[in-house]
């Protein structure tokens, strides 16, 4: 799915990632835990194409393509999409029209017809459902006057209209209290599949209780610097962080 | 970004010229030019006089130098004031036309017969749109509906005409109204009888082909006792004009219960990238809510023209009148714009509403300029003011000039203003969804201005915002 090697980004003069390297395969789901500020985020916005950020080393393949040559909404439409950590709201765009210029990107870009008005209709229906977000919501604009859980819903909700092949979850969970961790937990099992592979970020080992990681990793100054099962995120729940910087210092 | 300097870098070719045979008389002004105008018009002596008495008022006056603008000033004696209606076509075919304009009608969704009529090129009109035409005219006609030119109002409804015009502006209002009254050659001129709600939007397409846009255009717009009309002017196609400066004067005049929707698309060419070139539009608009529940609604989107001046205003003079204002104005490379709205607060209880949203792109400034007058008279008057701006450069500029006098202590006046630049968040969301950089743009403006857009009939809507999008890219794919 996703093969990062020794992937190195600054932002300004400042070097954040140092040399990352990691590998997802076609139906896993990997965690990315860490301490904040070890290039979480940072790992999730170079993926998705943000600007500010400077690639200076390294390569990401993505599905066999080069992914650090394509423009952001290149990566979009071939399935890379992103539950952003703080979502924007874009006043006065409704949620649908928002979601049907998206979704028809992406469609047009897989060569699948563009959906009718009808159907379109009833997958919104579906999939807001799932996340359990209030009908109101789709038809507000785009997270504006959201909770801080139902913007992370709505993420959740624009990832199932999109249905794409890696989806990088940035602490989606974080904010959200247990009945919302839940069905936020319960939307990404429902879009499980063998095809497709997700990256959760988590800064707590509670969300990988209800969404089961194939691989954990350990973000720390820019590196991965652990891998292990999940029994690695419980590992961590118990001891903290200290003991990692410890192993790397 | 890169991109928003890439897009509102981008030019606004619409480079032909006109090689339209037109009966001229001499360059310059003076009251002999006058009086052939009022002759080749057939006018009764009241207006001429009336004429030359604006022409006497003008003379003693200088041109305004307040709006924050700058430019060449016009030398008003070598312009030349009257020019017979255009009757040849300017072009032969489409083919004549500049791609790039060809395109960007296109791109607006506009018919090849609207694109010829739009071009001066004699359309082959097909049964239907003639019929169209006519059925228009009748049912006008039936209701009592008076729907013409001004010239043919002041020969066939003169009395009309000589009673209101001039009422709302008054000759000596300002430079470019005393001019306009002592020159104007052109207009629309439209009354609605007591009671009757007007069954279609009321637009000058479809007497644009008898008379076609002048430089100084008069509008007259009578709406009687618990009438209702919703009138539309101006298009959203790009509109390239020999005439450097364009001086219109629009009076409305609501009576009791009638309420009058005017709504504009302004798209005159606004210059190259480099701010060579582009239209003047000094505009005078005033409404007078003269009845008691008087209503008038100002709609604008403004998107052309190298220096716009414009203030579509409303006098709530009767009792329970209402007053709007919605605008949205849009200012790319070295355009300029000065717009808002006056609302002077004389009857009792009269409310007022202001919605202005600016966007300024390139090098352009974008200026709010608005009055909210409340006199002694006006117990319990109401305004609600929000003045936006948003800014797509760094190198543009958004300014905001709200005057505000209350004279009556039972008034309440609320003001907002805000000033954001268009956020690389929203976009990069958006490219993240899979949109590009143009939809994302569009669509975040778009947004920014909807409560406007919202207020304008369905599908000028729809033309609007496509318009906004393009006029940010700069019309160039
Ligand atoms: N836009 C930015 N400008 C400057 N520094 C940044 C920016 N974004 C992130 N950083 C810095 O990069 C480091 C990693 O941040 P981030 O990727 O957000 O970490 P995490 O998501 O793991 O908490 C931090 O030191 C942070 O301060
Ligand atoms: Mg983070």
């Amino acid at each position: 799915m996703i093969e990062i090697k020794d992937l190195k980004a600054s932002i300004g003069e400042k070097e954040i990632l140092k040399g990352l390297n990691l590998v997802v395969k076609p139906g896993e789901i990997h965690a990315i835990m860490g301490p904040n500020g070890s290039g979480k985020s940072t790992l999730a916005s170079v993926l998705a194409g943000r600007e500010e950020y400077e690639v200076t080393g390294g390569e990401v393949v993505f599905n066999g393509k080069n992914l650090l040559e394509m423009a952001p909404e290149e990566r979009a439409r071939e399935g890379l999409f992103l539950a952003f950590q703080y979502p924007v709201e874009i006043p006065g765009v409704s949620n649908m029209n928002f979601l049907k210029a998206a979704v028809g990107e992406v469609r047009k870009h897989r060569g699948q017809e563009a959906l009718s008005a009808k159907d379109f209709l009833a997958l919104v229906k579906e999939k807001s459902a799932m996340v359990e977000l209030d009908g109101q919501l789709a038809h507000r604009a785009v997270n504006e006057g959201f909770s801080g859980g139902e913007k992370k819903r709505n993420e959740v909700f624009q990832m199932a209209m999109l249905e794409p092949k890696l989806a990088i979850l940035d602490e989606t969970d974080s904010g959200l209290d247990i009945d919302a961790l839940r069905i936020v937990a319960q939307g990404v099992n429902a879009m499980r599949s063998p095809e497709r592979s997700f990256i959760v970020i988590t800064h707590y080992q509670r969300l990988l209780d209800y969404i089961v990681p194939d691989v954990v990793h350990v973000l720390y100054k820019g590196r991965i610097v652990k891998t292990g099962t999940k029994e690695l995120a419980l590992e961590l729940e118990e001891k903290g962080y200290d003991w990692i910087k410890e192993t790397v210092a | 970004m890169e991109i928003l300097d890439e897009i509102t870098g981008k030019d606004y070719e619409f480079g032909f010229t006109t090689n339209i045979e037109s009966e001229k008389i001499p360059a310059g002004l003076n009251e002999e030019i006058i009086r052939v105008i009022s002759a080749k018009k057939n006018e009764p002596s009241w207006l001429l006089d009336w004429r030359l008495e604006a022409f006497k008022i003008w003379q003693g006056m200088t041109e305004p130098e307040w709006a924050h603008v700058h430019y060449t000033k016009p030398d008003f004696q070598a312009i030349s004031y009257y020019s017979a209606p255009k009757s040849k076509p300017k072009y032969n075919s489409l083919d004549e036309i500049d791609p790039e304009m060809r395109k960007t009608m296109d791109r607006l969704g506009i018919s090849m017969d609207e694109q010829k009529r739009l071009n001066g090129i004699a359309v082959d009109f097909v049964m239907d749109s003639v019929s169209v035409a006519t059925s228009f005219k009748e049912k006008l006609g039936e209701l009592g509906i008076i729907f013409c030119s001004i010239s043919e109002a002041v020969q066939e409804h003169g009395e009309l005409v000589r009673k209101y015009l001039g009422t709302v502006v008054p000759r000596t209002d300002n430079f470019y109204a005393a001019l306009n009254s002592a020159v104007f050659t052109d207009g629309s001129f439209c009354y609605i009888p007591k009671g009757v709600r007007c069954p279609m939007e009321l637009s000058t397409y479809f007497r644009i082909n008898e008379a076609g846009t002048g430089q100084f255009e008069r509008t007259l717009l009578i709406a009687d006792e618990e009438s209702y009309v919703s009138y539309l002017e101006g298009c959203t196609a790009p509109q390239r004009d020999e005439n450097q400066l364009h001086a219109a004067v629009v009076e409305l005049v609501a009576m009791e219960k009638a309420e009058i929707k005017y709504s504009t698309v302004q798209n005159w060419y606004p210059g190259d990238k480099d701010g060579k070139g582009g239209v003047f539009n000094f505009v005078t608009k005033r409404g007078l809510c003269d009845g008691y529940k008087s209503k008038i609604s100002w709609t604008q989107v403004e998107t052309g023209s190298a220096v716009t001046w414009k203030y579509p205003s409303c006098i709530l003079k009767g009792d329970y009148s209402v007053g709007e204002f919605y605008s949205v104005a849009v200012t790319n490379h070295f355009q300029q714009a000065d717009t808002g709205t006056k609302m002077i607060h004389i009857g009792r209880n009269t409310h007022s509403t202001i919605i202005s949203k600016g966007i300024s792109a390139g090098h352009s400034n974008n200026s709010y300029r608005g009055l909210v007058q409340i006199n002694s008279s006006a117990k319990n008057a109401r305004n609600f003011s929000q003045c936006d701006s948003l800014l797509m450069t760094d190198t543009s500029g958004a300014h905001t000039f709200p005057y505000i006098e209350v004279n009556n202590s039972s008034a309440q006046v609320e003001h907002e203003a805000t000033t954001s630049k268009i956020g690389e968040d929203q976009i990069f969301y958006c490219l993240q969804r899979g949109l590009d950089e143009e939809q994302a743009i569009s669509m975040i403006v778009n947004g920014y201005a909807k409560e406007v857009l919202n207020k304008l009939p369905m599908e000028f809507a729809v033309e609007a915002q496509k318009l906004l999008a393009i006029s940010l890219e700069g019309s160039v794919g």
